[in-house]
């Protein structure tokens, strides 16, 4: 995957540590945030770098401007109401930035 | 349905397609057979046993466990592994954290350092329960992790590929790192396992 | 039943079965599928992954679930390259027939 050049990019809106919520919505076709997340608020462990958006590229689409990805850390208890282990546990993902807003 | 030609059910007509669309690929210059090949040749030499030198390296040598850390994509190129574009990440785990790796949208995996993925990898059962149930699906691969340990789980659903680090078993302190890699299975380092204590393996 | 919304292929915390720690050996044509996959995903970007993978989750969840991961690979490589103009929907039929003949006579 090709990073673009920093002019194609959208520049970042979150910063390491930082709560967001993943959007709740359920569009069809190639979405890379997975189900489960969906409403679900975590902490931004990481900006991994800019890529065009491969719900775009699916369709043949170039994806720019190229979209801020994050690591953003969940804690299992949060998103599993039903969850056996500890309270530390937790579930990393990738998450691109259209997807995730604001959280208190 | 069900006809003499589909005795090998959907394997069959796929396979049929494969070699349709290779050869129409070859005709058209877009592919060479030989190339085919080599990629087929290139993926088989590629196996685990690439990310447990690795891991070995790292256990011996704290300063190259640093770099590979901080940048896996060239720490491992020292030990002569190319990943080429893929974006490496080496999650570590320690007494207190436990570090899995899944991709539960399709099989994304580490494929230019470790081969191809394992089929339990990619199969249903483990992609929809190891972000839900980390434990339960470990206990299936035979690994128990003690309770107060973190687990974290990771699911590749961009461009990184994650490989765990192993902690170092008890009671490898005298051995040299060909030993020591033997330790290190494809299991832990997607985080499904342990590396092995030296009574229990070979 | 099916939500539309939970994509069938979105699979993460679903409920599901044991998992069987099998140490499955790969078929030639698989590794050929595999290596066609790379090569055209590759340096040559004559498809992208994300072509490949939209293709493979639109296949619906029958087909999803009883298709092998590498057939699967195989609908989306081809159907990817269909969109794309690479191949024609009419010359991969008749090539598939010449290859169950041969298959069949040879």
């Amino acid at each position: 995957m090709v990073e673009s050049a920093a002019a194609e990019a959208i520049a970042p809106l979150f910063a390491i540590g930082d709560r967001v919520r993943v959007r709740k919505q359920h569009p069809p076709g190639h979405v890379r945030t997975p189900h489960y997340c969906r409403g679900h608020v975590g902490v931004v462990l990481r900006l991994c770098g800019a890529f065009p958006n491969p719900e775009e590229l699916a369709y043949k689409r170039n994806g720019l401007p190229a979209q801020p990805l994050y690591r953003v850390r969940f804690a299992s208890r949060e998103l599993w109401t039903d969850y056996i282990g500890g309270a530390n546990d937790v579930v990393e993902i990738e998450i691109y930035q259209h997807w995730l807003e604001p959280a208190a | 349905m069900n006809k003499a030609e589909d005795s090998e059910g959907s394997a069959g007509y796929y396979r049929r397609m494969q070699s349709a669309v290779e050869e129409l690929l070859v005709l058209r210059g877009i592919l060479t057979p030989e190339g085919i090949e080599e990629q087929v040749a290139a993926m088989d030499s590629r196996t685990y046993k690439s990310g447990a030198k690795v891991v070995a390296r790292a256990w011996v040598d704290a300063a190259y466990k640093a770099r590979l850390l901080d940048d896996p994509r060239t720490a491992v190129a020292e030990l002569g592994f190319s990943v080429g574009p893929m974006h490496l990440i080496v999650i570590e785990n320690t007494p207190t954290v436990h570090n899995v790796v899944v991709c539960t949208l399709c099989s994304c995996y580490p494929r230019m350092l470790l081969g191809v993925p394992p089929h339990w990898y990619k199969s249903r059962e483990y992609r929809s329960r190891v972000v839900r149930e980390p434990r339960a699906v470990l206990a299936e691969f035979g690994c128990e992790l003690p309770t107060g340990i973190d687990i974290r789980v990771h699911d590749s659903t961009a461009d990184m590929r994650y490989m765990v680090l192993p902690l170092r078993p008890a009671g490898t302190a005298g051995l040299g790192e060909a030993a020591l890699a033997e330790l290190v299975t494809r299991d832990c380092l997607v985080g499904v396992g342990l590396a092995a204590c030296p009574t229990s393996s070979g | 039943m099916n939500d539309p919304g939970h994509r069938h292929h979105d699979l993460g915390g679903r409920p599901a079965g044991r998992c069987e720690p099998d140490d499955h050996q790969y078929e030639a044509w698989e590794k050929r599928v595999d290596a066609l996959v790379q090569l055209l995903n590759g340096r040559a970007k004559v498809i992208t992954t994300d072509e490949m993978r939209r293709n493979i989750e639109e296949l619906g969840p029958t087909a999803y679930d009883e298709y092998g991961y590498y057939e699967r690979w195989m609908h989306g490589v081809t159907q990817t390259l269909l969109q794309r103009g690479l191949i024609e929907i009419d010359e991969l039929g008749r090539k598939m027939a010449e290859i169950e003949a041969r298959e069949r006579h040879g």
